[in-house]
C-alpha cells in the first residue's frame, strides 16, 4: 500500500481538525437545545398530575388544570384541518398533475412560498379584518380556526406535492391505457400511492396549529373560559375558547402570583405534545418509505 | 410534473361521468389558484383596516420617528425604534446563526456517516417544531435569569436574549435548506478537488461555498425572513420597551411584538387600531420582498 509521508499526515490532521470543527459547531447547537427542552420537562414534570390535565384554571389562571385549553386545542386543530386538509391536498393535485410549466404555475408556486412566509401576527390581522369584522364571524372558534388553516396550507401543499411527485409516471400511463379519465387515475391510482406522504403532511400541520399563539390571540383564544363538569361538547363554533399556547403566554406574562412549576408544565405539555406528534410523523415516514415498493 | 392530455374519452362513458370529471377538475383547479387568493387576500385584508389612515399618515415620521406614544393626547406613532428593534435583534440573531447554521448543513452533509445524518436530521427537524411560545417561555425563564448572572445586567429580557432565542429558531431552517443546497453541488467536483490534493478545509471553502452559494444565500434569507416575523419570542425576551437601544443588553420592541401586545387594547376603527394595521402592511412587504429575493435566488441556480 501507500507509505505514509509528511504531506500525507498533515493532510489526516488536517482532516480530523475540520471534521472536529465543524462537529463542534453542530454539537454547540444541538446540545444546549436538548439541555433546555429536558430542563423544561424536568421542572415541569412534578406539577403534571391527573388533576392539572383534568381540571379548570382557577383563581385567574394561578391555580388549577388546563382542561379546556387542551380541549380548546384540539377543537382548533379539528376545525382548521377539515378545512385545510381537502383545500391543501387538491391545490397540490393542481400543481402536480394539471398545471403546466408556465408563468402561471410559477406565480402559484411563488404564491405558496410567499403565504408560508407571511408573518403569524399579519395572519392574525387578516383572520381580525376579513373573518371576525368583514364576515361578522366575531371572535370565535371558527374565525381562529380559518385563519390557522390558511396558515398552514403551504404546510400541506408543500408535502403532498413531494408525495405525488414520488408516484412514478409509469403508474399513470398504466392506469391511462385502460381507458382510466384522469380524475379515476388520480383517485385509485396516484392518492392512495402518496397516502403516506400526504398524512405526513397532515400531521406536521396538527403540530404547527397546536403551537401557533399570535395568530389565534387576535381571532378567537380567550385567556380564560371554563368548561363545567369536565364536559367535552361545551364548545359552540361561535363561541371563544381556550389554547394551550395562549394559556402558557397568559399565565406567564399575566397571571401575576402564579407558581413558577405551573408554567413549566404547561409549557412541557405543550412541548410534549408538539414533539409526539412530529416523531409520529417521522415514524410514519420511516415505516413508510421501508415498505414502499418501486 | 406536467402531463399531456387525457386519453381519448371511451365511447361507454355516461354524460353524468363526464359532468362528474368536469365537476371535479374544476374543484382542483379552483383550489390551486387558493394560495394567489390568499396572499392577496391577506395584502388586501390587511390594508383595508389600516387604509383610512393613510390620509395623515406623515411617511417620515411614521418610519424614521422613535416617538411610539400611542396613548398619549395627541397620540405619536413614530415607528422608527420599533423598526430599528426589528431589523438589529434580526441582525444580531443571523450574526450568530448563519455561522453555526451553515457549519452545521457543511457538518450534516459532508462529514457525518450516514447513520449520524439520519439522526441530526430529525433533532433539527423537531427542534424547527418547537412553538414560539415556548422558545418565549424558555427566554424568559431559563435564559433570561442565565444572562442577568452571567453579564452581570439588570433585566435578563433584552435583545441579547431574543437574539439567541431567534438565532436558535431559524438555524434548523438554514441547516436544512443549506443542506439541500450542499448536496445539490455534484460529486465530481468533490472527487475534482481531492484528486488535485486539496485540504477539507480547501474542499469547502473554496470549491463548496462557491459553488453552492446561491442556495446558502437562500438559506440565510429564508432565516432571515423568519427572524423578522417571529412574534411571541420576542413579545415575551425582548423586554418589550419602545426605545432606541444603546447597548446588547437593552430591552427593545419590535415590529411584531407591538401588534400582539398593543392591538387587543386598541379599539376597532381607532387610530392606534389603523396604524398597528399599516405595521402589519409594512411586515408582510418585508417578508414578502425577503422571500421573493429568496425564491429569484434559488431560480437562478437552477437556471444554470
Amino acid at each position: 500500500m501507500f507509505t505514509e509521508t509528511l504531506t500525507g499526515r498533515k493532510k489526516q490532521r488536517h482532516e480530523r481538525v475540520a471534521r472536529m470543527f465543524f462537529g463542534l459547531m453542530t454539537a454547540a447547537m444541538v446540545i444546549p437545545l436538548l439541555l433546555i427542552v429536558g430542563f423544561v420537562v424536568f421542572k415541569g414534570a412534578p406539577a403534571m398530575t391527573w388533576e392539572f390535565f383534568s381540571t379548570n384554571p382557577r383563581r385567574g389562571g394561578t391555580a388549577g388544570g388546563i382542561w379546556p385549553a387542551l380541549v380548546g386545542t384540539l377543537y382548533l386543530i379539528l376545525v382548521s384541518l377539515c378545512i385545510s386538509a381537502p383545500i391543501g391536498v387538491l391545490a397540490a393535485v393542481y400543481l402536480n398533475e394539471y398545471a403546466k410549466e408556465n408563468w402561471f404555475t410559477r406565480i402559484v408556486n411563488l404564491a405558496v412560498v410567499n403565504l408560508a412566509g407571511v408573518p403569524s401576527i399579519v395572519h392574525g390581522l387578516f383572520g381580525l379584518g376579513a373573518f371576525v369584522y368583514a364576515l361578522h364571524f366575531g371572535k370565535s372558534i371558527l374565525a381562529a380556526a380559518l385563519t390557522l388553516a390558511i396558515m398552514t396550507l403551504p404546510v400541506i401543499i408543500a408535502s403532498t406535492k413531494e408525495a405525488l411527485a414520488s408516484v412514478p409516471r409509469s403508474f399513470r400511463e398504466a392506469c391511462w391505457n385502460v381507458g382510466a379519465s384522469r380524475w379515476q387515475t388520480i383517485w385509485r391510482i396516484v392518492l392512495p400511492n402518496s397516502i403516506s406522504g400526504i398524512l405526513t403532511g397532515v400531521i406536521l400541520q396538527v403540530s404547527r396549529t397546536a403551537g401557533e399563539t399570535a395568530p389565534v390571540m387576535l381571532t378567537g383564544v380567550a385567556t380564560f373560559k371554563a368548561i363545567e363538569g369536565g364536559g367535552l361538547f361545551l364548545y359552540d363554533l361561535r363561541e371563544q375558547c381556550m389554547a394551550l399556547s395562549m394559556h402558557l403566554f397568559y399565565v406567564r406574562t399575566q397571571a401575576s402570583g402564579a407558581p413558577e412549576e405551573l408554567s413549566y408544565a404547561i409549557a412541557a405539555t405543550l412541548l410534549g405534545v408538539v414533539l409526539l406528534v412530529n416523531t409520529t410523523a417521522i415514524c410514519f415516514r420511516v415505516f413508510l418509505r421501508a415498505r414502499k415498493k418501486w | 410534473m406536467s402531463l399531456p392530455r387525457s386519453p381519448e374519452r371511451p365511447a361507454g362513458r355516461g354524460r353524468l361521468a363526464v359532468l362528474f370529471e368536469q365537476a371535479i377538475e374544476l374543484l382542483i383547479r379552483l383550489c390551486g389558484i387558493s394560495a394567489i387568493v390568499f396572499v392577496f387576500g391577506i395584502f388586501f385584508f390587511v390594508f383595508r383596516e389600516g387604509a383610512p389612515y393613510l390620509a395623515q399618515l406623515d411617511l417620515g415620521a411614521f418610519l424614521f420617528s422613535s416617538d411610539w406614544y400611542p396613548s398619549n393626547d395627541p397620540a405619536h406613532y413614530g415607528a422608527g425604534a420599533l423598526l430599528l428593534g426589528t431589523l438589529s435583534v434580526t441582525l444580531l440573531a443571523m450574526l450568530m446563526a448563519v455561522p453555526f447554521g451553515l457549519g452545521a448543513a457543511v457538518f450534516v452533509s459532508e462529514f457525518s456517516a450516514p447513520r449520524t445524518r439520519e439522526v441530526l436530521k430529525i433533532v433539527i427537524e423537531l427542534l424547527a417544531a418547537v412553538p414560539s411560545v415556548v422558545w418565549g417561555f424558555i427566554g424568559m425563564s431559563v435564559l433570561g435569569p442565565l444572562i442577568k448572572d452571567v453579564f452581570q445586567v439588570p433585566l435578563g429580557v433584552n435583545m441579547f436574549n431574543a437574539a439567541l432565542l431567534l438565532a436558535l429558531m431559524s438555524v434548523p431552517i438554514i441547516v436544512s435548506i443549506g443542506e439541500d443546497a450542499l448536496k445539490a453541488v455534484p460529486d465530481s467536483y468533490r472527487e475534482a478537488a481531492l484528486a488535485l490534493g486539496a485540504t477539507r478545509w480547501q474542499t469547502v471553502f473554496r470549491m463548496l461555498f462557491p459553488a453552492a452559494k446561491n442556495g446558502l444565500l437562500a438559506a440565510v434569507l429564508l432565516g432571515v425572513g423568519r427572524a423578522i416575523g417571529e412574534t411571541m419570542a420576542v413579545l415575551m425576551a425582548t423586554g418589550h420597551s419602545a426605545r432606541i437601544p444603546t447597548s446588547l443588553f437593552d430591552p427593545v420592541q419590535t415590529l411584531t411584538a407591538t401588534i400582539a401586545a398593543e392591538l387587543g387594547e386598541a379599539r376597532q376603527g381607532s387610530e392606534h387600531y389603523q396604524v398597528l394595521f399599516l405595521i402589519g402592511v409594512l411586515l408582510f412587504t418585508l417578508t414578502f420582498a425577503v422571500n421573493l429575493t429568496a425564491d429569484l435566488v434559488v431560480k437562478g441556480i437552477r437556471r444554470k
